[in-house]
């Protein structure tokens, strides 16, 4: 009895196994075999002659010092943590403004809320080309309102405060920022959902509670809403920067980091080195330079989710 | 008492809705203008008398990137069931040593950037000989929607009662058997949600597309689009119509599976 057991349990753990199997393998074929590539890429010469020749010399760590030397490495270093520090607080802030908002009862509340996922969902690509078009320097709807707007007011008081349109594209002070905006755009849904998740998790005996005790609404949220909701808040800003680092189509369609590389990150920076001037062993130490600072974060992330685990189970 | 200030909160919320969505608004409006019409100050506030001429050259000239799109995001959800199924299965039923250690692996691969995972496949793409192949963006794409699809799909199955699979195991029942006639079928709204998904990360891929194909018989609409705006600027409504159309799958998800969406954004809170 006692070892039929022993070997059922057996042979269900290799019947397991045998499912898991494709899984596995594809893992290492797709995610463990490209990573190593990528790691042994970036410590050879490996240029577009070399998918031919087969021919990439041993370099040691001469592509992360050609990184390091190359000014833009730098500029893209302070224009990946502008670029995210920037989407990631609006993204945020405006995502809480509104999931607060969404606790309130009202009539077509769910539809509105769920229209509201719609940027969401679209294709960067498609959301790109559509800011684009509303950044046009000439006819883009942006700059006519302005000009609309500075029109009016110098009819009525004689001053205008735009005599052209703005390049908001293609000025190299204003295009990061511009493509910032954007990225703010498409990303508040993703924030807004999560953070109303989160409230709705908050019991609603603490907001009577609350009230009894005289607190105003932004009593309530300062000492009700903003700590209840510090786990989700952890969450959704680690998420959002793992995510933010990635973003490639949003500045690819708008300034392909331009203008003189103004909004260059390191993730498009990596696909420059790579794919436009061919040299893939610069790009590779590129993008571990990325991997590197996600990874950081990322264990960070994996840290507080532990904690807030551990909080939960105790 | 409560009623008109109910609604005045709900006059609110559609004023917030209206300006957060009025990009998207936007290209619908310039997708239905003549392409002149995009050209004149003021600009056309609405679409009414407009044309649809940007769409008859959108699909002439991008049907064929339509259907490409189409064929790798099928590709996609297909590769990435017969993966995330099996191993889901496994993960939730049966008793693995390493089960912790993949799921870990599948959070962790989720936050390799893209363009990393671009770089190297492109090498082994090349090795393979499937560059400018539907395959290299499929297995590409792949790897956006398996983690995403197996983590979402081992949530839910773990949620379903163990009596419900013993019961069959008693009658008989092999551990194929169990998963085709009784886990399957409990888990559909899981399956749904992770082929949706994985349709729509292929759909929507930008980056894999661009990078390991250079043949436009194969390119998708993203990159067409990509193309279409560098090469004719002045051209909007046809873009316009472009990313329109490039949009409706989205937007047929949200109507026909909304709260899977939203369970979705959740659950694949670490999607890339």
């Amino acid at each position: 009895m006692q070892t039929r057991r022993r070997s059922g349990a057996r042979s269900r753990r290799l019947t397991g196994a045998a499912f898991l199997a494709p899984l596995v393998v594809y893992i290492a074929v797709f995610f463990g075999y490209p990573l190593a590539t990528n790691a042994g890429m970036s410590v050879r010469e490996y240029t577009a002659a070399s998918f031919y020749t087969g021919e990439a010399p041993f370099v040691g760590l001469a592509n992360y010092a050609r990184l390091l030397g190359d000014p833009l490495f730098a500029t893209t270093l302070a224009n990946t943590a502008l670029f995210t520090a920037g989407s990631l607080a609006f993204q945020f802030g405006i995502g809480l403004a509104l999931a607060v908002f969404f606790q309130r009862r009202f009539p077509l509340n769910g539809l509105l809320r769920s229209l509201l996922l719609v940027p969401w969902l679209l294709p960067l690509v498609v959301s790109g080309t559509v800011w684009r078009w509303i950044y046009d320097q000439e006819y883009g709807v942006l700059n006519q309102a302005l000009l609309g707007l500075s029109g009016a007011v110098e009819e009525a008081t004689g001053l205008a405060f735009l005599g052209s349109g703005i390049a908001w594209l293609s000025s190299t002070d204003l295009a990061l920022a511009s493509v910032t905006a954007a990225n703010v755009w498409v990303g508040i849904p993703f924030n807004m959902v999560i953070l109303y998740g989160g409230l709705q998790n908050i019991p609603r005996q603490l907001y009577e509670a609350a009230e009894l005790d005289g607190a105003g609404p932004w009593q309530r949220f300062r000492h009700v809403t903003w700590p209840l909701l510090r786990p989700v808040t952890a969450v959704v800003l680690m998420l959002g920067l793992v995510y933010t680092l990635k973003v490639f189509d949003v500045i690819m369609v708008l300034t392909q980091g331009g203008p003189a590389n103004a909004s260059h990150t390191l993730t498009t920076w990596s696909y420059q080195l790579s794919f436009t001037e061919l040299d893939f062993g610069a790009g590779a130490a590129a993008g571990n330079v990325l991997i590197l600072i996600a990874l950081a974060f990322a264990l960070v992330y994996l840290r507080s989710a532990r904690t807030a685990d551990e909080g939960g189970a105790r | 008492m409560t009623r008109p200030r109910s609604l005045r909160t709900t006059a609110a919320a559609v004023l917030i809705v209206g300006v957060l969505l009025f990009p998207l608004y936007w290209m619908v409006n310039a997708s239905l203008q003549p392409a002149a019409a995009l050209l004149e100050t003021p600009p056309r506030w609405h679409p009414l008398g407009g044309t649809l001429e940007g769409y008859r050259e959108a699909v002439d000239g991008q049907g064929g990137a339509l259907l490409n799109s189409t064929v790798v995001a099928v590709g996609t959800v297909l590769l990435t069931l017969a993966v995330a199924v099996p191993a889901a299965y496994a993960l939730s039923r049966f008793p693995l040593p390493g089960g912790r250690t993949v799921l870990f692996a599948l959070l962790l691969v989720q936050m390799i950037p893209g363009i990393v995972m671009a770089n190297s496949l492109y090498a082994v793409m090349n090795t393979a000989g499937l560059l400018d192949t539907y395959a290299a963006m499929i297995l590409a794409d792949s790897t956006l929607a398996v983690p995403f699809a197996v983590l979402i799909l081992r949530a839910f199955m773990v949620t379903i009662p163990r009596a419900l699979t013993e019961a069959a195991e008693v009658d008989g029942a092999g551990p194929l058997r169990v998963l085709v006639t009784v886990v399957l079928p409990v888990s559909r709204n899981a399956v749904i949600t992770s082929a949706l998904f994985a349709f729509l990360f292929a759909w929507a891929d930008f980056l894999f597309a661009v990078t390991l194909n250079n043949d436009d018989a194969v390119r998708p609409v993203t990159v067409a689009i990509y193309r279409f705006i560098g090469a004719h600027t002045a051209d909007w409504n046809g873009v316009m119509a472009t990313g329109v159309i490039a949009s409706v799958p989205a937007a047929i998800l949200l109507v026909v599976a909304q709260r899977y969406v939203a369970a979705g954004v959740t659950g694949g809170a670490l999607k890339d």
